[in-house]
């Protein structure tokens, strides 16, 4: 059970999301945008729902991915859509690309280009979270691909062994760029590998914000009563190719198409509908107030100055003074 | 002062360091009710509990990353390889994240993290247990290094390591840990980084050399001094940041160069202190620059060969006698 309030924020950030995702593939396609640019679209119910239920300090790491979870957890459109520009107002001032947004005043230690690379980092939010002694939590979001790579199999081990407020959300959406899960994976589903690190694991149809929403808190409170880690997976799937210009040989459009008919926001409107938690006539006009945002943040980003090549040493090393 | 062994000072720094900011602890491995595999945390878990000294499984991908995250979420973690060969194990998160995610996410992070342990030969511990890494490091941005060679320096220079805003890789020696020397009492003592220590002054020949080669290369100097060779040895302390002030105003002063360290030879810290030298004192130097390292073959388990791969006492010689055209 989701609270009003709370539907509607997921239902908006969903929105801004998928917005977002489509003027970036636009922008892309036009050269506005330059590098790898990995759309989310389609797993937007993943980023929404699990950071609904999340406070401001509350930490995250995401993925190469990971435009979604950014804007979730820190709702500043512009300044992501500024970094895809590679703009000076960006997160990360330009430094960083669709790859790396990362914004820690909001509890995002960061997006992470090399795969499973952030869930390290997200036991050592979980680790500073007990050691400072708060009931802060730290939310690592991977794929299935990152779910073959050592540092999972070590970090859930590491964040059970020392009971650490961490949640493990993998968002697999069936394939690792071009390779299907079943080729690489030695399990259906990945939630089951949580058995070996003894610590509860869910699997759950990623495209349902209430699945996703029952597993979230079951594992929020363990990780706020201190009792450890879990992990959830998050069945879902990309509507666009693993980057901008992926060929797209391991699936047809039927495969495609058949997803999109499970649309994850089309899906929540629905059940918003069914439970009169909004009319269709305030359902609209949240999309149309998302979008709206998405294309202020586009006029923002583009009308944002280049960062100048002067200041291209600034910051390679933290200067007392200037931690900023 | 005080005098006290390489391995007491860096348990000594590490223990104050932790009673001065509650925010820094020590995690890896055996290094709780074990103390370190060389005594280096000893007593650390009896006065400072098992919250903030943390023996970790085997992962070292996962515990250094665990480091980073922490460092990135507000605490100052100094994480124990066992064995500096160990940093292979943890690449990614020592060079793709710790060091780069100042730079990646625009400044707006700081990552306060220090990476230590023991390197080189000594014990016979061959190929994956002797490796000397230290160079590798200099040349991702980002990172610091660090490398100690006395018990003061170990005791400074660690201080700096904890109180730096960045990842500081802080490299010990194995056969250093028993030396002994005099450290001065006070809890804030620090060794500023990139400030070379000129360990010995000379006018006839510079020697730039680190960790267990100070020691080596002040065997040799000895010889050479007593065939009238006045020999001016640096030892940098860090490597990043290099303090090649101090190495070319040497070099202006005796004209000459030697490079002298147990890490490999090509690519070794040598090469590029070597290089540098060269451009910024081209028309000073009245001999090629000479530089001594491990040579290109994998640290060997018997003595005999590990010495024979490692820099000897006379090689030491004859390459500063090459310089002098002796």
């Amino acid at each position: 059970m989701i609270e009003k309030e709370r539907l509607i924020w997921i239902y908006r950030v969903m929105n801004e999301i998928r917005y977002f995702e489509e003027k970036a593939y636009t922008f892309f396609t036009q050269n506005i945008l330059r590098g790898s640019v990995h759309l989310y679209t389609g797993e937007e119910a993943v980023a929404a729902t699990v950071i609904s239920l999340l406070r401001q300090d509350d930490y995250i790491t995401s993925t190469h991915r990971g435009h979604g979870h950014g804007i979730a957890k820190s709702g500043d459109l512009k300044a992501a859509m500024a970094e895809l520009m590679g703009k000076e107002t960006g997160f990360c001032g330009g430094r960083g690309g669709s790859m790396h947004i990362a914004d820690l005043n909001k509890g995002n230690l960061g997006a992470n280009a090399i795969v499973g690379g952030g869930i390290p980092i997200a036991v050592g939010g979980g680790l500073a979270a007990k050691l400072l002694d708060t009931d802060r939590v730290s939310v690592s979001f991977f794929g299935d691909g990152a779910s073959n790579q050592g540092t999972f199999h070590e970090s859930l081990n590491l964040a059970s062994v020392w009971k650490l407020p961490v949640i493990f959300v993998c968002e697999n959406n069936q394939f690792a760029i071009s390779v299907p899960t079943w080729q690489s994976t030695s399990v259906k589903d990945i939630a089951v590998r949580a058995a070996g690190y003894d610590m509860p694991g869910f699997t759950v149809d990623g495209n349902d914000v209430l699945a996703i929403n029952d597993a979230m808190e079951k594992a929020l409170d363990r990780a706020r009563k201190k009792e450890g880690p879990s992990l959830i997976e998050c069945k879902t799937y990309r509507w666009k190719g693993h980057w901008t210009g992926d060929p797209e040989v391991y699936r047809t459009r039927d495969d495609v198409a058949a997803w999109m008919e499970k649309c994850p926001i089309r899906r929540l409107r629905a059940y918003m509908l069914e439970n009169k938690t909004a009319t269709a006539a305030a359902l609209d006009k949240i999309e149309a107030k998302a979008k709206a945002a998405v294309d202020e943040a586009a006029e923002f980003a583009l009308n944002s100055l280049e960062p100048d090549p002067k200041t291209v040493m600034d910051n390679v090393y933290c200067v007392p003074g200037k931690e900023a | 002062m005080a005098i006290k062994t390489y391995a007491m000072a860096i348990k000594d720094v590490l223990a104050e360091e932790m009673r001065r900011d509650k925010n820094v602890f020590v995690m890896g491995e055996d290094i709780a009710e074990q103390g370190g595999i060389f005594g280096c945390t000893r007593g650390l878990l009896a006065e400072f509990g098992p919250e903030r000294v943390r023996n970790t499984p085997i992962s070292e991908n996962a515990f250094v990353g665990t480091g980073v995250g922490a460092a990135c979420a507000g605490l100052r973690p100094v994480v124990e390889l066992m064995y500096m060969d160990f940093a292979y194990l943890a690449m990614d998160q020592l060079l793709n994240q710790a060091a780069k995610i100042r730079y990646m996410f625009g400044g707006k992070a700081k990552v306060p993290l220090v990476i230590r342990g023991q390197q080189g030969i000594g014990r016979g511990n061959a190929g994956q247990h002797s490796q000397s890494v230290e160079s590798l490091f200099m040349h991702i941005p980002g990172m610091k290094v660090a490398c100690p060679s006395t018990p003061a320096d170990a005791a400074g220079l660690l201080r700096t390591a904890i109180r730096d805003d960045n990842p500081v890789m802080f490299f010990e020696h194995k056969a250093l840990y028993a030396t002994k020397g005099e450290v001065p009492d006070d809890t804030e003592f620090m060794v500023p980084f990139g400030k070379a220590n000129i360990v010995k002054a000379g006018t006839d020949v510079t020697i730039v050399c680190s960790l267990l080669y100070v020691n080596r290369t002040m065997e040799a100097v000895g010889e050479l001094e007593s065939e009238g060779i006045s020999c001016e040895v640096i030892d940098p302390r860090t490597l990043v940041p290099l303090d090649m002030d101090t190495i070319v105003a040497s070099v202006k002063k005796t004209g000459r160069l030697v490079t002298v360290h147990e890490a490999h030879r090509t690519m070794g810290f040598g090469t590029e202190i070597a290089a540098s030298v060269t451009e910024q004192a081209f028309s000073y130097l009245d001999a090629p620059p000479e530089r001594l390292g491990a040579k290109m073959c994998t640290l060997p388990f018997n003595l005999g060969l590990e010495n024979a791969v490692v820099p000897q006492k006379d090689e030491i010689k004859a390459a500063v006698k090459r310089t002098l055209y002796r």
